[in-house]
């Protein structure tokens, strides 16, 4: 281990002397108190490095040793549930070892040394193995069945292996080399958080990544795989979009990063997901959570590692067969705190002070998602012993189909989906984070300020936020929702995007002005916004609609316009029309459970018989 | 060790040995006076000082430097309760010296996520905008964005004079009573006037709240950097208070944008790559080091409420500091110019106003079962009158058809009833809950969308007082 000294100190950049034998990226200790930090620039002997914790009291001649191998993670049982903070130190060990506020100098390992876990051996002794491949099973909890997997860049014989309860690091049984040399092998691995896990080929995305936020699902859908980008002004609902994605979307794993955001949100999602109940697997939603939070007062540069720590989490379960949704709120703190290291190292600043290299560093970050064909073999038999069947339910089982990880035999797929917020300064679209991010992701989740400032939530804005999977997942919505799904969607669309042109006339002129049949269409839009497209979070009747019930509400609502034009047409006055009884119930058909859909079939026919063509007494118009 | 250059409020320091980053400083000018500093960088031997007190007559040759081995800390003590200090904590007022239980870093430590326990306390400020739209509750950062000439002050001193915690209820159609508790504010001035300064020491005066506060006053005429340390000093003084002395902390700090001014104008003078507007690309990271200072810790007994206040330039919300600070703490209330105008106290723009805390403290047990749908509720027919309202100014009245009518009349009632109310009009959750529903009965009943229909049946007043007041409100 090298040793060398500090000669400069600027917050939370040092640059250190003598580390000549050192490497880009290499984790340091620094100071007396062996603050974590990074090496991210060499010039001759001089080395700078970001330090992950605050670094007052430090100065020139203090030491600096370092560790000779690059920041990474921790990956085996035991991840899920945790709450880590950017660098992946666990924030309940260092309560316990420094109480209520964060001290420095303080270290603890990401898994936990003590624990022990039951491991399943499905290889056997002899077996031929390469990087990849599973070689048992651990069940970590009611709903994950954690696959222990040959790490990525190791292949060989299985010399000898054994089923039993073991700690992350103790051997559970060994590996001869190609070169003929014997490694231990134990459930843990370490992998470096900036270089991407290895996988043997991408694949297309074709399965939606279901979110039962209305909006989403049918206007701007998310594919298991894919990637989009939520931005918007503060207040207007990135947060709570992204909790939502957390809790009900039908991913196996959930890695949610809190980079540089609010404490209390991360409280808030540690206080709730013990408690919330799991839609797929019933059990609560943290057992399938890790959570990173780098708040906003915690240092900068540790944020700057946030993304990276919580990305190869999410490949890591990816690499094991299933399909992970990672969120990033937010993204513009990440960008932010690469401006302030940026900004000591005195690079030459791009747009708005960012570095020039920003676009590049997400562009490679949202890379990292994808629906992939893992590394190694098959899952091999036995993965589904007596004990992991009932995992084998709750993980494949009872998710959307398509979750062919489970099957034995088969080829491993999994898939990480990221969800990132940005933050725009004053909810200008066009600074620099969200227009490189625009360049590279594939849905758009707009949000706007003045939707949020009336409480329509989610503050999604439909005229200008898109979805660029609506052609690939079109053949699954005909194959599970039903055909004409996507026809119901578009007209809708159509619907809302006339509202607006007419809404323009209808402020100029008074909506009197408009054609009976442009006066239903608007009629009609309404309708789609508040009894569709408004969603709220915080009722347990609405936050989550499954596909087939917002395939209800659609026809429901399009069944009104068709019906309404037609009694028109027939003679029925407009105002009658539009105070028809029927109209209160489409509207609180969003928060009738999923068990009542035949009380869909009796609004249907509520319509039938309200909306009728110049039934009653009155003239026609 | 030899001052180099002194450029603004900064000093380069030459041949200085075993200075570390944030080391502070005793500066002496050769005119007598002397002022204190930290080191904000240092490389090699040569430190860059900020001095708290600026430079005026200092000079490169015959400036006095000395490094004192610690950082910037605040010897704090229950003492503090009833004094004065200024915004390096020092005693200001004519009393003696704090005798110290402790001294304590002004920059604290972050809260370690997992220690934090959820605010779900409602706090009644007995203001209506406030209590029945955008609840606070014990342990939130909710900022005041306002505007030059705007009452923000009062607001502020009444929300601090009536903030009372009420008790749980187990009856969801009832509010509990009001709870007793150890409380204290702890008021930070940075550079507002004396008059404003004095408005808040008499408030608090006339309701003997004054035992119960400390404050730190850096004010117009005070040297601008010193305002870096005010908060902090604050700060570490309420969480002293909350988490030693288990006493519930209401913390004011006003002015945060003569704050971000003055972090700016060290950031000019360091020529830093400026972000928006010239203020630093570190702004962001540094309020939050501030208002992340709020909250509630598993445990422990205390809490740190914090409104923070400031004026955003041209009342311009995307204004960097407004802006940063909004991605920051959880909600602002928004003063509107139009309102004051108009002659309505508080003139909280209720519709950009917001509470993220709000699903939190309101409800059954904590206000009232219907407090979360009512509010939505005004939210959204509020928008739509003033969207009414807007129309009719184009169209003139005559073209609204009758629900817009009965939403414009709505928008009007409610301004003048709901949002308006006197500076020492302090009214219980239960008055303000009912003005609300009083207010509903100015609406056509189908349209009561957001409202679950039992709490409709529950509490929508009974219809005469629906046909009486569609006409015209007061
Ligand atoms: N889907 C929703 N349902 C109900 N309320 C919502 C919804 N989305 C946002 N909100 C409201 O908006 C507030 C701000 O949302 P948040 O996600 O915190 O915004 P941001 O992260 O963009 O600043 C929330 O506290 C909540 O009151």
């Amino acid at each position: 281990m090298e040793q060398g000294t500090i000669v400069k100190v600027a917050g939370p950049l040092v640059v250190a002397e003598g580390l000549t034998n050192s490497k880009m990226y290499d984790l340091v200790r620094v100071g007396e108190e062996g603050l974590m930090g990074e090496i991210i620039e060499m010039r001759g002997d001089r080395s700078s490095i970001q330090v992950y914790e605050e670094t007052e009291g430090l100065g020139p001649g203090d030491p600096v040793t370092s560790t000779g191998a690059p920041l990474s993670v921790e990956l085996g049982p035991g991840m899920l549930g945790g709450v880590y903070d950017g660098v992946q130190r666990p924030l309940d060990a260092l309560e316990a070892l420094t109480g209520a506020f964060l001290a420095r100098g303080i270290d603890a390992p990401g898994l936990s040394r003590e624990a022990t876990w039951m491991f399943h051996a499905t290889a056997h002794a002899g077996d031929s193995v390469v990087g990849g491949d599973v070689i048992g099973i651990v069940q970590e909890n009611e709903v994950i069945t954690h696959r222990i997997m040959v790490p990525p860049k190791l292949s060989g014989r299985i010399e000898h292996i054994e089923s039993g309860t073991y700690t992350v690091d103790q051997p559970l049984g060994s590996l001869v080399d190609d070169a003929g040399t014997t490694h231990d092998l134990i459930m843990m691995q370490r992998w470096p958080v900036r270089v991407p896990r290895p996988y043997r080929r991408k694949l297309s995305v074709d399965e939606p990544l279901v979110t039962g936020t209305r909006v989403i699902d049918t206007f701007f859908p998310l594919m298991k795989g894919g990637v989009a980008t939520i931005p918007g002004p503060f207040g207007a609902g990135k947060t709570v979009t992204q909790h939502q994605i957390a809790k009900w979307s039908n991913a196996e794993v959930v890695i949610f990063i809190g980079c540089g955001e609010r404490g209390n949100e991360m409280t808030d999602v540690l206080m709730e997901f013990p408690e919330l109940e799991d839609p797929y697997s019933g059990y609560p939603l943290m057992k399938r959570t890790v959570l990173v939070a780098n708040t906003s007062n915690m240092p900068v540069a540790a944020r700057e590692a946030s993304v990276y720590t919580g990305i190869t989490m999410a490949e890591y379960f990816r690499d094991m067969g299933f399909n992970v949704v990672l969120q990033a709120d937010s993204t513009s703190r990440w960008a932010e705190a690469m401006r302030e290291i940026s900004g000591r190292l005195e690079e030459m600043p791009g747009e708005e002070g960012f570095p020039a290299y920003l676009g590049t560093k997400l562009a490679a970050f949202y890379e990292r998602a994808g629906k992939v064909l893992a590394l190694g073999g098959p899952l091999p038999p036995g993965s589904a012993s007596v004990e992991e069947a009932a995992a084998d339910k709750a993980v494949g089982g009872t998710s959307e189909p398509g979750g062919h990880e489970s099957s034995e035999g088969r080829d491993r797929i999994g898939s990480v989906s990221v969800v990132g917020s940005v933050s725009p300064p004053g909810g200008d679209l066009s600074e620099p984070v969200v227009q490189n991010t625009l360049r590279v992701v594939k849905v758009f989740w707009a949000l706007q300020d003045t939707l949020a400032y009336e409480r329509h939530f989610p503050a999604i804005d439909w005229l200008t936020s898109y979805s660029l999977y609506l052609d690939k997942i079109t053949p699954y919505w005909n194959e599970t929702v039903g055909r004409g799904f996507r026809e119901r969607r578009d007209r809708c669309m159509e619907i809302l995007q006339r509202e607006s042109e007419l809404a323009e006339i209808a402020r100029l002129v008074g909506v009197e002005a408009l054609s009976p049949d442009e006066q239903v269409l608007m009629e009609t839009a309404k309708s789609i916004r508040e009894d569709f497209l408004q969603q709220n979070a915080f009722r347990d009747d609405d936050q989550f609609t499954s596909l087939a019930k917002q395939d209800l509400l659609l026809k429901l609502i399009l069944h009104f316009y068709d019906k309404a034009r037609e009694a028109h047409a027939g003679g029925a006055s407009l105002a009658d029309i539009f105070a028809a009884p029927v109209r209160e119930r489409i509207a609180r058909a969003k928060y009738l459970t999923e068990d009542d859909f035949g009380v869909f079939a009796d609004i249907t026919s509520d319509l039938e018989t309200q909306l009728v063509a110049e039934g009653s007494e009155e003239e026609g118009v | 060790m030899t001052v180099r250059d002194i450029v603004g409020p900064l000093m380069l320091v030459e041949d200085v040995e075993g200075v570390t980053y944030g080391e502070l400083v005793e500066l002496e000018y050769p005119d007598g006076t002397s002022s204190l500093g930290n080191v904000l960088e240092v490389n090699g031997d040569v430190a860059l000082v900020q001095a708290f007190q600026g430079t005026q007559g200092s000079n490169p040759a015959s400036t006095k430097v000395r490094f004192l081995g610690r950082g910037l800390t605040l010897g704090v003590s229950r003492d503090m309760l009833g004094r004065v200090f200024d915004g390096l904590g020092r005693p200001r007022d004519d009393g003696p010296e704090i005798i110290p239980d402790e001294r304590l870093s002004i920059n604290g430590m972050a809260i370690n996520p997992t220690a934090r326990d959820f605010p779900d306390d409602f706090i009644q400020t007995g203001i209506s905008s406030i209590d029945g739209l955008n609840p606070l509750v014990r342990g939130q950062k909710l900022p005041i964005f306002s505007g030059s000439g705007l009452p923000h002050n009062q607001l502020a001193a009444q929300i601090a004079r009536q903030a009372a915690v009420l008790a749980r209820s187990d009856d969801p159609t009832k509010v509990g009573e009001k709870l007793e508790g150890e409380f204290a504010v702890v008021f930070a001035a940075m550079g507002i006037t004396f008059e404003d300064a004095d408005f808040f020491m008499s408030e608090l005066r006339d309701t003997a709240a004054i035992e119960r506060a400390v404050l730190f006053l850096n004010l117009a005429d005070d040297p601008a950097v010193e305002r870096i340390a005010t908060p902090r000093m604050a700060l570490t003084a309420a969480e002293y208070l909350a988490y030693e002395c288990d006493m519930h902390v209401l913390v004011i700090l006003t002015d945060m944008t003569y704050y971000c001014e003055a972090l700016r104008e060290v950031s000019a003078a360091r020529k830093e790559v400026p972000g928006r507007r010239g203020f630093p690309g570190y702004l962001y990271t540094d309020l939050a080091t501030l208002y992340e200072r709020a909250g509630r810790i598993k445990g422990r007994k205390g809490s740190i409420t914090q409104i923070p206040i400031l004026t955003m330039p041209e009342d311009d919300k995307t204004h960097p500091i407004p802006d940063l600070t909004g991605y920051i703490t959880e909600g602002q209330i928004i003063l509107n110019r139009d309102l004051h105008r108009r002659g309505v106290y508080p003139p909280v723009a209720v519709l950009p106003s917001l509470s993220r805390l709000k699903q939190k403290g309101i409800g059954p047990g904590k206000t009232r079962e219907d407090h979360a749908d009512l509010s939505n509720q005004l939210f959204g027919a509020y928008a739509r009158g003033i969207q009414a309202k807007e129309l009719a100014v184009i169209l003139g009245e005559a073209a609204l058809s009758d629900s817009d009518k009965a939403f414009a009349s709505f928008a009007d009632a409610f301004e003048d009833r709901f949002i308006r109310q006197g500076e020492h009009d302090d009214r219980t959750v239960e008055e303000t809950l009912a003005l609300g529903w009083e207010l509903m009965t100015l609406l056509p009943r189908v349209e009561l969308k957001r409202i679950k229909d039992e709490y409709i049946e529950k509490y929508l007043p009974a219809d005469e007082t629906a046909e009486s007041t569609v006409e015209a409100p007061a």
